[in-house]
């Protein structure tokens, strides 16, 4: 049981990871950037009340939503306005 | 708790059983904080245990006889049921309850595994029938229990020898 454990939590940093919120609009605006570059991404859904959000406390510092965990560095990105730049900047036709 | 009349009957069924290949399926698999699509075979070994949507008087009594007995902290504990997401956040923090729940609203992977209970007089409902399997790393099944009768209760005692 202990494998399945360790596999379970290996994955977490492979792995590029969307915190949202069911029908929340600056998820979806994240969403359909992580789309347009053809971007693989694991979505983890939250509650709405944002006191339930531990989870997304921990892995940014706040309970806001969307939340993306880079796979490349693990770099954690709050923010869709800021989310979005970043993928335009790494991925558009800006980047490299 | 003898009742004096026979317990109805499910019928028969044609679930897996032990030494099948237990067929691969992807849910939203929820645990106390979030959800995210998640494959069995991403998780197993796991004892799978199939039970009556959430709120119901069975899934209290088998989901509390399972946290009372520990064996979330000796194994890796999932459900299936039709509920949605939501509902088993709620059902898990209400119980305090460490297992991850999948949520099949459809109730295909019951019917993957041959374990469909239409329901009587809740028209165009059903969920699954309460049923347990061991699955193992490789994916096969290595103990299957399904009910019978309506309502029965997993043979806790027999579980825990096979965990």
């Amino acid at each position: 049981m202990w494998f399945a454990r360790l596999s379970f939590r290996m994955t977490e940093h492979d792995q590029r990871t969307l915190y949202r919120l069911q029908a929340c609009p600056f998820c979806e605006r994240v969403v359909r950037k992580l789309d347009e570059y053809g971007l693989e991404y694991k979505s983890r859904f939250v509650e709405p009340l944002h006191s339930e959000r531990d989870v997304v406390k921990r892995v940014s510092g706040s309970r806001t939503v969307p939340v993306l965990v880079g796979p490349e560095t693990g770099a954690t990105l709050t923010e869709s306005a800021n989310i979005v730049e970043y993928l335009d900047a790494e991925y558009g036709k800006g980047g490299n | 708790m003898e009742l004096g009349f026979d317990v109805v009957d499910l019928p028969s069924h044609d679930a897996l059983t032990e030494g099948d290949e237990a067929p691969e399926f992807v849910r939203p698999l929820v645990n106390d904080e979030y959800w995210e699509d998640t494959a069995l075979s991403e998780v197993a070994p796991a004892l799978v245990v199939f039970y009556p949507m959430n709120g119901s008087f069975p899934a209290t009594y088998i989901w509390q006889e399972v946290r009372d007995r520990g064996w979330m902290e000796r194994a890796t504990v999932v459900g299936v049921t039709v509920s949605t997401p939501y509902s088993h956040k709620s059902f898990l923090g209400r119980y305090g309850l460490d297992a991850r729940l999948f949520a099949d609203p459809s109730n295909e992977v019951a019917r993957e595994y041959g374990v469909v209970h239409d329901l009587d007089g809740m028209e165009g409902v059903e969920e699954p029938r309460p049923a347990v399997f061991l699955i193992d790393g490789e994916m096969s099944v290595e103990y299957a229990w399904v009910a019978q009768e309506h309502p029965e209760f997993p043979p806790y005692e027999e579980i825990e020898n096979a965990l």
